[in-house]
């Protein structure tokens, strides 16, 4: 028997799917059916969680139309003082796992094994209490993630002062911010010490300071020899706090290896399969495809695609083109540009920066540099065009979303409420007298 | 950091269910929890009011005189020569709470869906909780209890030393009934409408407002298989100092242990699948 953390065996999670109501053709079909309807609710409600049609005894099921499996036959082991981080895009059953390794759910079919005391964080602020005070809800909330009394107690002022509400200890939490209630429950969630943590994308809440700092604190769990289990979309925060990855797709594990490796694989997945084909495929464009877009790429800090770029950060956006005749184009313009709900907020045209007769042939990419991203967070798509001596060659409205986060631009933390492109500026107040 | 603790813990997690003594030992791991979930139950249900704990006097009490007025002056329903006021206290004041005890227990999982679906700990300390916390506002409302039986001079005699085995069983009963309801709810919404109705019914089947003995004797037996009835005649009688009507009270306190026991069972072979089916 192996002597791992967490170890996970063939771990199967079935759900079952609402199938369609019947509609009726008549009206006494419609009479019918309500009065029948309390017998096919109750078969409804009572089959949710029975797969004896479906399950077989080795664990693999027969797929049916209504049955969903969120965890495929998962297996991993996770030995002591590893972080390791979850990676995967929506549905790939980083979340139903964690649910499972965490108790909240049974799994359909299989074993995992936790030696060691566990904490999860699925959410920040479980149990909060609105009626009771911030006092309370300390004592609450850090009962409910497994710390025990005791401990609450020990670290009752630290946890205050992390969090920067003491003047509101003992007022009713209903009454505090959004901002305020967010941080005194990281608060209590970052001084957990437990063996185990395991922790699902909580760090996406609140401002970049205060993100940073929670980064920070998950930089000194993950230091200190604990073992960690991390979702995240946050492929920076991954690679930069986890020693290993598992990519999860569809629910089962398409590679496991160092965080590195692991993110680059989803990365490059991603850049693939979130429009469903990759860019040199698409139809939706314009122009005679003499040269055509084939990649965009967001690049951030060392060289490496990001997923999700900050509001102040250096970006690059790469255009990679391809020439498919082999000559010599000349008199080329590329562009890149952001836009959201049909307003445009970036638009990047090499003719705007230079007045270079730019010759193409072959292939190659644009860099476009933003010291400083200008655009809110928020999702945004990216699209591209080239043009050659006045013709269009490709035109692209719609290459690849963008989903930027919320950065400190201003290098205050503050941050722009309405949708509008940010600025630097600076600011000089002269008094009259 | 003391990172290698002595006694390191090891769960297994699987999609079996079985009781075992693990469980139990569970209970005790997670004390601390269930002592502050009590805690903000207690904290939370007066949150806000001006008269607080005051109310759990005023709401027994409000229904003690009003069924006093109706019932007893009104209608004069018999009594067995005891006031019709005192009579009526020591019924409704466990009533109060078993009634309380079945609405929160049985919706306990749903109100806490939200933890519910984020956190583990064993799910029994749901329903158990609002059964705790509940006694706070039963033990004030004792104190009209205590009142009434000095203010008709009632000299306590020894059935009072059966008190302690009436006050388990109310406060077992409505917890069994709370497993039922709670494993139920989480799936078939229809409990929380059904429940306010089902209350009422129960509070009118038990011997609350009337007494006992006015059943005719071939129904004794099918009515006294109501655990409510057992549980209000033996605190009534021990109370009052009257002889204890076991023939009332033993049929209840057998469906009582079955209720509970199967309560149990039940939740627990259900808690696996509460998550996936709120």
């Amino acid at each position: 028997m192996s002597n791992a953390a967490i170890s996970v065996e063939n771990v199967t999670k079935l759900y079952r799917l609402g199938s369609k109501q019947v509609a009726s053709d008549s009206i006494a079909s419609a009479i019918f059916g309500f009065v029948k309807s309390p017998i096919t609710n109750f078969k409804k409600y009572r089959g949710l969680y029975k797969f004896d049609d479906v399950l077989n005894d080795d664990g693999t099921y027969t797929s049916q139309e209504d049955v969903l499996c969120a965890v495929n036959n998962v297996s991993f082991e996770c030995g002591h003082g590893e972080s390791v981080a979850i990676v995967g895009g929506n549905g790939a059953g980083k979340s139903t796992l964690l649910k499972i390794l965490s108790r909240v759910t049974s799994p359909t079919f299989g074993q995992i094994t936790i030696r060691g005391r566990i904490s999860s964080l699925l959410e920040v602020g479980t149990g909060f209490n609105p009626e009771l005070t911030g006092r309370d809800n300390v004592y609450l909330n850090g009962i409910v993630l497994g710390m025990s009394k005791a401990e609450v107690d020990r670290k009752f002022d630290e946890i205050v002062d992390f969090s920067g509400v003491e003047r509101f200890l003992d007022t009713p939490v209903k009454r505090y911010s959004s901002g305020m209630k967010v941080r005194l429950a990281f608060a209590v969630a970052a001084h957990l010490d437990p063996d185990i943590l395991i922790v699902d994308e909580v760090l996406a809440v609140g401002d970049a300071a205060f993100q940073e700092k929670c980064l920070g604190k998950m930089k000194d769990v993950t230091g200190s020899g604990r073992t960690v289990l991390f979702v995240s979309h946050n492929m920076a925060a991954v690679s930069s706090l986890c020693t290993r990855g598992i990519f999860l797709e569809k629910g089962r594990i398409v590679k496991t290896g160092t965080s590195e490796e692991v993110v680059n694989e989803y990365v490059s997945s991603l850049s693939v399969s979130e429009e469903g084909i990759p860019l040199h495929q698409m139809t939706k464009r314009e122009g005679d495809q003499e040269i055509i877009a084939t990649k965009i790429e967001v690049i951030g800090e060392n060289d490496a695609e990001i997923l999700s770029p900050c509001s102040g950060q250096e970006v690059v956006f790469r255009l990679h083109y391809h020439c498919k005749a082999s000559k010599v184009y000349k008199n080329c313009k590329f562009c890149v540009v952001v836009h959201r709900q049909g307003q445009f907020y970036l638009d990047l045209n090499t003719s705007l920066v230079s007045d270079e007769s730019v010759e193409v042939s072959g292939d190659g990419y644009v860099d476009f540099r933003l010291p400083k991203l200008p655009l809110k967070g928020g999702s945004y798509t990216l699209g591209s065009f080239i043009e050659s001596n006045r013709e269009i060659k490709d035109n692209i409205l719609s290459a690849k979303s963008l989903m930027v986060l919320d950065g400190n631009f201003y290098e205050t933390g503050r941050i722009i409420n309405n949708w509008c492109p940010l600025a630097e500026f600076s600011v000089e107040f002269n008094q009259g007298g | 950091m003391a990172l290698q603790k002595s006694t390191e813990k090891t769960v297994v997690i699987t999609s079996l269910t079985r009781w075992s003594k693990k469980d139990l030992m569970e209970l005790v791991e997670y004390r601390d929890l269930f002592l502050f979930l009590v805690l903000r139950d207690i904290k939370v249900l007066y949150a806000q009011t001006v008269m607080g704990f005051g109310w759990a006097i005023m709401q027994p009490l409000l229904q003690i005189i009003i069924f006093t007025l109706i019932f007893g002056k009104v209608a004069g329903v018999p009594t067995d020569g005891i006031p019709y006021f005192l009579f009526t206290t020591v019924a409704i004041v466990p009533w109060t709470y078993m009634s309380t005890v079945m609405t929160s227990s049985g919706q306990s999982l749903v109100k806490d869906q939200g933890m519910l679906g984020k956190i583990y700990f064993p799910r029994i300390i749901y329903p158990l909780t609002p059964a705790l916390s509940a006694l706070v506002d039963f033990s004030i409302a004792t104190v009209i209890i205590v009142l009434a039986m000095i203010y008709y001079s009632v000299v306590p005699t020894t059935s009072m030393l059966y008190l302690p085995i009436f006050l388990l069983f109310m406060f077992i009963v409505p917890l069994g009934i709370g497993f039922w309801l709670s494993a139920l709810a989480i799936r078939f919404r229809d409990v929380k409408f059904a429940m306010p109705f089902a209350i009422r019914m129960l509070m009118f089947s038990a011997p609350i407002v009337y007494s006992a003995s006015t059943i005719p004797e071939k129904y004794r037996l099918l009515y006294s298989l109501n655990p409510i009835v057992g549980v209000i005649e033996g605190m009534r009688a021990s109370l009052l100092g009257t002889a204890i009507p076991w023939e009332f009270i033993v049929p209840g306190m057998i469906v009582s242990a079955v209720i509970f026991l199967s309560g149990a069972w039940y939740f627990r072979h259900m808690e696996k699948i509460f998550v996936d089916v709120i």
